[in-house]
C-alpha cells in the first residue's frame, strides 16, 4: 500500500498541503520550476534564484514608502479659497469622539502599523540568512507572526480608496494627489511583487536546518 | 510534484499530522509543530462552530451597517446623510457610474456573496455536496482573497472625513455605520479563516468511498 509506504519516510522529509491534507516527498524543483499539490492545485514550493535577497530590498522598500507616506500629503482639497491637506495620520485618526475612536485605532493599525510591521519582521529574519549567518533570536517565532499579519495589511487598498475618494468629491471641491499616494500606489505594485519572490517552505526550511542546508540545490 | 504519479495519501490516512502554517508533517498525536509552534490538528474539529459564530456576528453588524449613515456631508448649511447604497447611487446620478459599481461591487455584492459562500461551505462539509472538492476549494480560496478588498469603504470615509474640512465650504463627518461597517468585514475574515478547507476534502473522499460500495 501506498499509504504505507510514504509512512515509512522520515516525516522531516515529506510535505502536507495545507490547504487539503495531501502529503509528498519535499523535493526542492529545478529553478524556475514550482510544486504544485496535484489534487487542489495550491502551490507548495518555488524557489527563486537570489529570492531572499530581493524580498529584503523589497521590505526595505516598503518600509521608507510607509513611513514615508505617513508625513507627505496624499491628497488635496480646494474650495472657494479653501485649502486642505491630509497625511496619511490624518486619515487614519479622523474618527474621533465615542465608540468610532476603535475604528480610527483598527484604521491606523491596517495601514500604517501592519504593512511596517511585516517589512521590519522579513527583514529581520531573513537579513541574516541571506548573508550566511545564523537565524537571529525566535527567527521562527517571528516569521510566523509576519504570516499571520498578512491578510491584515491593506496598504494597497487604501490605495485605490484614494482614487474612489478623488472621483467622489470631485464635485465638492477640486482634489489632487499629493506624494504620498504615488509612494502607496508603488506600495501596491511591491506588495504584488513581494508575494510572488516569497517561497515560505524555503524561508521554513532555512530556519530549520541553516541556510546552507539546501544550498546546493536552490537558495531560498 | 514527487507524488503525483502515486495515488493520493493524505498526514491523516499516512497516520501523521500536518502544520498548516509551515507544512510539516508530524507523528499523529504531536501536540505543536516543533518548527512554528503552531498547535497542531488532524482535522480542527471545532472550526464549523468557530465559522458560525463570526459568520453571525458579522451579518449582525451587516445591518446597521446598511441602515445607517456612512457619511454627513455638510455643503453650506446644507447637511446630507448617505447610507452605503445611498451613496452609490448619488455617484451614479452625478455622473460617475463606473466608481459607482466598484462600490456597489465591494460594499453590497462581495459582502452577501461571502455570507452566502462561507454558509454554503461550512453547510456542504456537513451534509455532503455533489460539486466537486475542486470547485468548493476554489470558492473558498477566492472568498479568502477578496474578503480584504471590503474595506475599501471604510478607508474612503477616513480620507474623506480626514480631507473634506473645510470651514463652511464643505465639511463631511462620519457616520455609525462606517463602524458597523469595519466590523462586519473584520469579522467574516475571521470567519473564513476559521474554516477548515481540509474538511472540504475529507468529506469528498467519504462520499467517492461509499459511492463504489454501492
Amino acid at each position: 500500500m501506498h499509504s504505507t509506504d510514504i509512512a515509512r519516510v522520515d516525516p522531516a522529509h515529506l510535505i502536507a498541503c495545507p490547504q487539503c491534507d495531501a502529503i509528498y516527498r519535499a523535493r526542492m524543483p529545478e529553478q524556475g520550476e514550482r510544486a504544485v499539490c496535484a489534487r487542489c492545485h495550491t502551490v507548495l514550493i518555488a524557489p527563486r534564484k537570489r529570492a531572499g535577497m530581493i524580498i529584503i530590498m523589497l521590505s526595505a522598500t516598503s518600509l521608507i514608502l510607509v513611513l514615508g507616506a505617513v508625513w507627505f500629503p496624499f491628497l488635496k482639497i480646494s474650495r472657494q479659497g479653501f485649502v486642505n491637506e491630509a497625511t496619511l495620520l490624518d486619515a487614519a485618526l479622523s474618527f474621533t469622539g465615542g465608540p468610532l475612536l476603535l475604528l480610527s485605532i483598527a484604521v491606523t493599525a491596517l495601514i500604517v502599523l501592519v504593512p511596517m510591521a511585516r517589512a521590519i519582521l522579513t527583514i529581520y529574519v531573513l537579513g541574516p540568512l541571506v548573508f550566511d549567518r545564523p537565524a537571529p533570536p525566535g527567527a521562527l517565532r517571528l516569521f510566523a507572526l509576519a504570516e499571520a499579519l498578512r491578510p491584515w495589511s491593506m496598504a494597497e487598498i487604501f490605495a485605490l480608496g484614494c482614487a474612489v475618494a478623488l472621483v467622489k468629491v470631485a464635485d465638492l471641491a477640486h482634489l489632487s494627489f499629493g506624494p504620498a499616494f504615488w509612494m502607496f500606489a508603488a506600495l501596491v505594485f511591491l506588495t504584488v511583487i513581494h508575494d510572488r519572490w516569497m517561497c515560505r517552505w524555503s524561508v521554513w526550511e532555512s530556519l530549520e536546518h541553516g541556510y546552507g542546508a539546501r544550498r546546493a540545490k536552490a537558495p531560498a | 510534484m514527487s507524488g503525483a504519479a502515486t495515488p493520493m495519501t493524505t498526514a491523516r490516512e499516512a497516520g501523521l499530522v500536518a502544520c498548516t502554517r509551515c507544512t510539516r508533517v508530524w507523528p499523529m498525536g504531536t501536540d505543536r509543530c516543533g518548527r512554528c509552534g503552531k498547535t497542531l490538528v488532524s482535522r480542527d474539529t471545532h472550526s464549523l462552530s468557530r465559522v458560525w459564530a463570526w459568520w453571525a456576528a458579522g451579518l449582525l453588524c451587516y445591518f446597521p451597517a446598511n441602515l445607517y449613515p456612512m457619511l454627513r456631508t455638510q455643503v453650506l448649511f446644507q447637511v446630507s446623510e448617505d447610507t452605503i447604497v445611498g451613496g452609490a447611487i448619488e455617484l451614479a446620478k452625478q455622473g460617475a457610474p463606473f466608481v459607482a459599481i466598484i462600490i456597489l461591487i465591494a460594499s453590497v455584492a462581495i459582502p452577501i456573496g461571502k455570507f452566502a459562500a462561507i454558509a454554503w461551505l461550512a453547510t456542504s462539509v456537513r451534509r455532503g455536496s455533489r460539486t466537486p472538492p475542486q470547485s468548493r476549494h476554489r470558492l473558498y480560496e477566492i472568498v479568502e482573497y477578496i474578503g480584504r478588498w471590503s474595506m475599501i469603504d471604510v478607508f474612503v470615509v477616513a480620507i474623506l472625513t480626514a480631507l473634506v474640512q473645510l470651514n463652511l465650504a464643505a465639511s463631511i463627518k462620519p457616520g455609525p455605520a462606517a463602524l458597523a461597517f469595519a466590523l462586519s468585514v473584520i469579522f467574516t475574515m475571521l470567519s473564513a479563516q476559521a474554516f477548515d478547507p481540509r474538511l472540504i476534502w475529507d468529506r469528498a473522499a467519504d462520499d467517492s468511498a461509499s459511492d463504489e460500495r454501492a
